[in-house]
């Protein structure tokens, strides 16, 4: 039996249903993250495992216990909030001491957990500051910290790095992760930023209209996405639309050429239409030997991002999106260029609505 | 532009009338009072006021009152107002428009009332002992109090995520009762304090309450020197005046610490 363990949970509001039969299983150890735009009911999710949301239907296990009708003060969880929520008129240490001086420790007990915990969140030296003398990344950190104090069965992290700057986001994410494996605390990531699922997590629920649409590691999510919703959501995709030829060999047409995914396409028969999704980064410009999908197309714009350039290239009626590294002896193609996009048809992804 | 025609001339002309309409009869009361030793100026009207010892025992009675007026409106104004915040917003306009009740219902009104309900030949004959009835007048001076009170709190909780802040201890195990004591009513302190004075600067000189329902109070004091005295009732009136200043300028020391700390806390 896994250690958080949610069946069939579903959330109606006011008849209107925001997550529909959602499971999920999370290893003791896992580092799971809720990837999805805003209102597809990640949170409601998390915070109905917290304790803050009831569910319609559907259980909820910790460890084995069914905690549906625990309060969110009894089911031993620990939270870390967008708003860092420190307690304004307690210091970083009393922040730190309050679930345990609440769970009714001896002092000795608070004062040592307080030391560890400031020392793991290498802020020895604040633990008489007040919350709105830290900068906000500080103020996360000590959430954590806070969190963890009371020796919590699961972490929830709701959004925690959302509220802070570009660059204090990648160091605590990586901070978050650090930690999270030293205490190899079981822990669930909400978040709509993919690039902080896709570095932070052992495996990703991509969620999507109130529903679990794919659970998987970041590799699988990245490069196998089951859904058009996931291939779109999870990086850039360019969506080309084909005809099935030949089902068995997995051989399809595309403007007019006919080429094989060297893989069957067992669900589908001769004729049907299929979508395919290729990645900015799998399409070269110009021809290239060993890529035998070749589409004709004019460069509408190129994007210099630095190491990376995108060039934009309108195919019939459609505009496909190649990354290429970025060459400083090779100047970028010029906008109204005529070029050849080509790809390799095995690395076409297979798309189902 | 011509000073004369400019806006600052207006501006000033405005508040000089403003100041020698609110000052002047301070000015003159305050002058008086210090008049009662025939051809000099002197503090014989406060000596003997302060010396009378009624005006101690209905001083110290009235601020008795105000402080559990204080107490008690605190501990029915804080929960209620955390909790229709947290889990009843949408009755945040009704709780306020019953809060704002006594500002349209004369003070008298509430007193008749009250006697009617709980004279001695009611099922709770609370006017019929000294102490019954001052568990009225607390309960009265609470309702008296309310809209200042219930005002200062909310304001005080607007300035706080409360709804993530009881989350936040919830999860690290806190009960409700905790959550209040601990984490609620010391953010809201300065916001308390700010209703506190107000409610002490309402109850100190409360007169229809205290005299219907016949208690001992300041208010009544105050009528009763200024229907016999002359001097008198002039120090009475400034010593009176000075408390509900006192008090306002503390309110406002506090409402100038706690926008320090908003300030700081934004930063």
């Amino acid at each position: 039996m896994a250690f958080l363990e949610i069946s069939n949970l579903q959330k109606d509001y006011a008849g209107n249903r925001v997550v529909e039969n959602f499971n999920l299983a999370v290893e003791q150890g896992e580092f799971i993250s809720f990837l999805g735009p805003s209102g597809c009911g990640k949170t409601t999710v998390l915070r109905m495992v917290a304790g803050f949301e009831t569910p319609s239907a559907g259980s909820i296990r910790i460890d084995g216990k069914d905690v549906v009708n625990l309060k969110p003060n009894q089911r031993n969880i620990g939270m870390v909030f967008q708003a860092y929520a420190l307690f304004p008129n307690m210091t970083v240490a009393q922040n730190l001491a309050f679930g345990l001086k609440v769970a009714g420790k001896s002092k000795a007990e608070i004062e040592s957990t307080v030391q560890e915990m400031l020392a793991l969140i290498k802020l020895e030296e604040l633990g008489q500051r007040y919350p709105f003398q830290l900068s906000g990344g500080q103020q996360q950190r000590v959430a954590l910290a806070r969190a963890l104090a009371v020796k919590p069965k699961l972490l929830l992290l709701d959004e925690p790095l959302s509220a802070l700057d570009a660059k204090i986001r990648v160091s605590l994410r990586e901070e978050i992760r650090s930690i999270q494996r030293k205490l190899q605390i079981t822990t669930i990531f909400v978040t709509h930023d993919q690039e902080e699922a896709l570095s932070m997590s052992d495996r990703i629920v991509v969620m999507h209209k109130g529903k679990a649409d794919q659970l998987g590691t970041p590799f699988e999510i990245y490069n196998q996405p089951k859904t058009r919703f996931v291939a779109s959501f999870v990086g850039t995709i360019n969506v080309l639309e084909g005809v099935v030829t030949n089902p068995q060999t997995g051989s399809f047409k595309l403007n007019g050429t006919e080429l094989s995914l060297g893989r069957s396409l067992s669900k589908l028969k001769m004729g049907d239409s299929i979508a395919l999704a290729l990645r900015p980064e799998a399409a070269s410009l110009g021809q290239v030997a060993r890529k035998a999908g070749q589409l004709q197309g004019i460069v509408q714009d190129v994007n210099f991002l630095g190491s990376v350039i995108r060039v934009r290239v309108k195919v019939g009626e459609s505009v496909l999106s190649l990354d290429g590294f970025n060459q400083p002896l090779v100047a970028p193609p010029k906008a109204g260029a005529q070029v050849i996009v080509s790809f390799s048809p095995e690395e076409l992804l297979v798309l189902a609505d | 532009m011509n000073f004369w025609r400019s806006n600052r001339f207006w501006a000033w002309i405005a508040l000089s009338f403003g100041i020698l309409y609110f000052a002047l009869p301070l000015i003159g009361t305050f002058e008086f009072s210090l008049r009662m030793k025939r051809g000099e100026y002197s503090l014989e009207a406060y000596r003997v006021i302060l010396g009378d010892p009624r005006f101690q025992a209905t001083f110290l009675y009235s601020v008795m009152m105000a402080l559990l007026t204080i107490v008690v409106g605190v501990l029915l104004v804080v929960p209620t107002a955390y909790w229709v915040r947290l889990k009843l917003p949408r009755w945040r306009p009704v709780v306020e428009f019953i809060t704002l009740l006594p500002l349209i219902i004369p003070a008298i009104v509430i007193v008749f009332g009250y006697i009617r309900m709980y004279n001695t030949s009611s099922a709770l004959p609370l006017t019929g002992s000294a102490f019954g009835t001052d568990i009225l007048m607390v309960a009265g001076y609470t309702v008296l109090a309310l809209p200042y009170m219930y005002r200062a709190v909310d304001t005080g909780l607007r300035t706080l995520d409360i709804t993530t802040l009881t989350e936040a201890a919830e999860s690290l195990g806190a009960n409700k009762i905790t959550i209040l004591a601990k984490i609620i009513l010391p953010n809201v302190l300065v916001a308390i304090l700010s209703g506190a004075f107000l409610t002490f600067a309402i109850v100190i000189g409360e007169f229809v309450f205290a005299a219907l329902l016949n208690r001992p109070a300041f208010g009544p004091f105050m009528q009763l020197i200024g229907a016999n005295r002359a001097y008198e009732p002039a120090a009475l009136a400034v010593i009176a005046f000075s408390i509900t200043w006192l008090c306002m300028g503390l309110m406002q020391l506090v409402t100038r610490l706690q926008q320090h700390t908003q300030v700081k806390q934004f930063r």
